[in-house]
């Protein structure tokens, strides 16, 4: 049954909620029901302890303890003939459960299979490296601490990935503001000419359509142009100045277009 | 002993120019600007289509150079992000003087479509910008207009002018 949500007072709410939203979820199967999968799970639980397992979306995905990602994953490559890991990154669940669930998806050429791996860990807690499983942890765990924060154990070169060595903070947790936060908004200014220079610099202009006809400081109207920092308030702006490329005078031999001579050719020739 | 004698006097007949020292520098400097190979992302496809023979940056006297030491115009022709300012601007310092910088497209004049934590809100955050190059991504039509506008804005320079300070701190 769907939770009650007050209803008094929606129609002054500034943006529209469907009273009737379900989020959408695709059916899960019991493991059992395919049977290369019934096989694998089978062993994997005379192994291991597995937490939960289904099938969604024709995929097996089972949970795991975060101190069994080594072994389960060795043992999939090894005995169960997943050869590949395809892909291992993080999902933020902080605000609601306090911390990340760390995800590995595996493909089988030979049984053309896919499967998921999933654990949870605690915010601050470490997750042992897989690199020494699979090569390409080494770049995909980087990238997992560089976006999420998430601490990893015996990596070989541990450090971030797509963000300069000495940013702050890690920009794909949910609390992390897509414009960025002070440090990322002055990033560039403090590094190249030093935090004194923020006040000369200004902060940033978040709205890129942001245009003042009349601060002809820094903007300039096309046909009415006029020498840089000359007031144009209060109709001082000229009617037409014409586009011309050669000064009067000009440049010797090459003649001067005047706009009153040209034509504009209405049909391709 | 010369056969004919040339009679400089002669309307056409003179090879002597007479000019003031401002125009002579800067008709060369305005028409051999070379400048910088440096592209950051799609608009550098279309400054290179402006580069290529169709659009022929060369009869401009405008030929691209691997070298900021080479160079003295520099077209940042794309997104700049937050981690590569501090190599554009080792480029723009390492460049001799005089130099000119084109901001070419929507993501170097204000940062455009990328109002997000790791790209520079334009580029005249980082470096000074002689023209400003509105599109996304401009076409080379555009691009060769700039020039055009850099060159007239040269022209209008006098060569006595002082040289920008390298570091503004």
């Amino acid at each position: 049954m769907r939770k009650y949500t007050p209803k008094n007072n929606v129609q002054a709410k500034s943006y529209f909620n469907d009273r009737f939203f379900v989020a959408p979820e695709t059916p899960k199967k019991a493991s059992s029901k395919d049977e290369i999968y019934a096989e694998d799970i089978e062993q994997l639980r005379n192994k291991f302890e597995i937490l939960d397992d289904y099938i969604e979306v024709e995929e097996l995905v089972i949970y795991i303890n975060p101190e069994d990602n080594i072994n389960i994953i060795t043992f999939l490559r090894d005995a169960l003939n997943y050869e590949q890991l395809m892909e291992l990154s993080a999902v933020d669940y902080i605000a609601q459960r306090g911390g990340f669930e760390i995800f590995y998806e595996m493909l089988s050429l030979s049984k053309r299979k896919r499967l998921r791996i999933k654990t949870f860990i605690r915010q601050k807690q470490p997750i042992e490296s897989v690199y020494s499983v699979f090569r390409m942890a080494s770049w995909a765990e980087r990238e997992m601490y560089d976006m999420y924060g998430v601490k990893i154990l015996n990596h070989p070169n541990m450090k971030r990935i797509i963000m300069p060595d000495d940013w702050y903070d890690h920009p794909l947790r949910k609390t992390y503001p897509l414009t960025g936060d002070e440090a990322a908004n002055w990033y560039e200014v403090d590094k190249i000419f030093g935090k004194e220079y923020r006040d000369i610099v200004g902060p940033e202009i978040r709205d890129c359509a942001n245009v003042d006809r009349y601060d002809t400081e820094r903007f300039s109207r096309l046909g009415h142009e006029v020498p840089k920092g000359v007031d144009i308030t209060d109709g001082k702006e000229p009617e037409h100045t014409p586009l011309a490329y050669q000064e009067e005078g000009g440049v010797p031999i090459i003649k001067k277009l005047h706009e009153d001579d040209s034509v504009t050719i209405k049909e391709r020739r | 002993m010369a056969q004919h004698k040339v009679n400089y006097l002669q309307d056409g007949g003179a090879p002597i120019a007479l000019t003031t020292v401002d125009k002579l520098v800067n008709w060369g400097r305005s028409n051999s600007l070379w400048p910088l190979t440096y592209g950051l992302a799609c608009c550098a496809i279309e400054m290179m289509a402006t580069g290529a023979s169709r659009y022929d940056f060369d009869r401009f006297g405008t030929i691209f150079r691997a070298s900021p030491r080479q160079a003295d115009v520099i077209v940042v022709a794309g997104t700049l992000t937050k981690k590569h300012a501090e190599f554009m601007r080792r480029l723009y310092d390492q460049m001799p003087d005089p130099k000119w910088v084109i901001s070419m497209g929507s993501c170097a004049n204000t940062g455009g479509m990328f109002n997000t934590y790791a790209t520079v809100q334009g580029v005249d955050r980082i470096i000074p910008v002689d023209i400003y190059l509105p599109g996304c991504a401009p076409r080379p039509e555009t691009l060769q207009y700039a020039l055009m506008m850099l060159q007239k804005k040269i022209r209008r320079e006098s060569i006595f002018r002082s040289i920008k300070k390298k570091r503004l701190v």
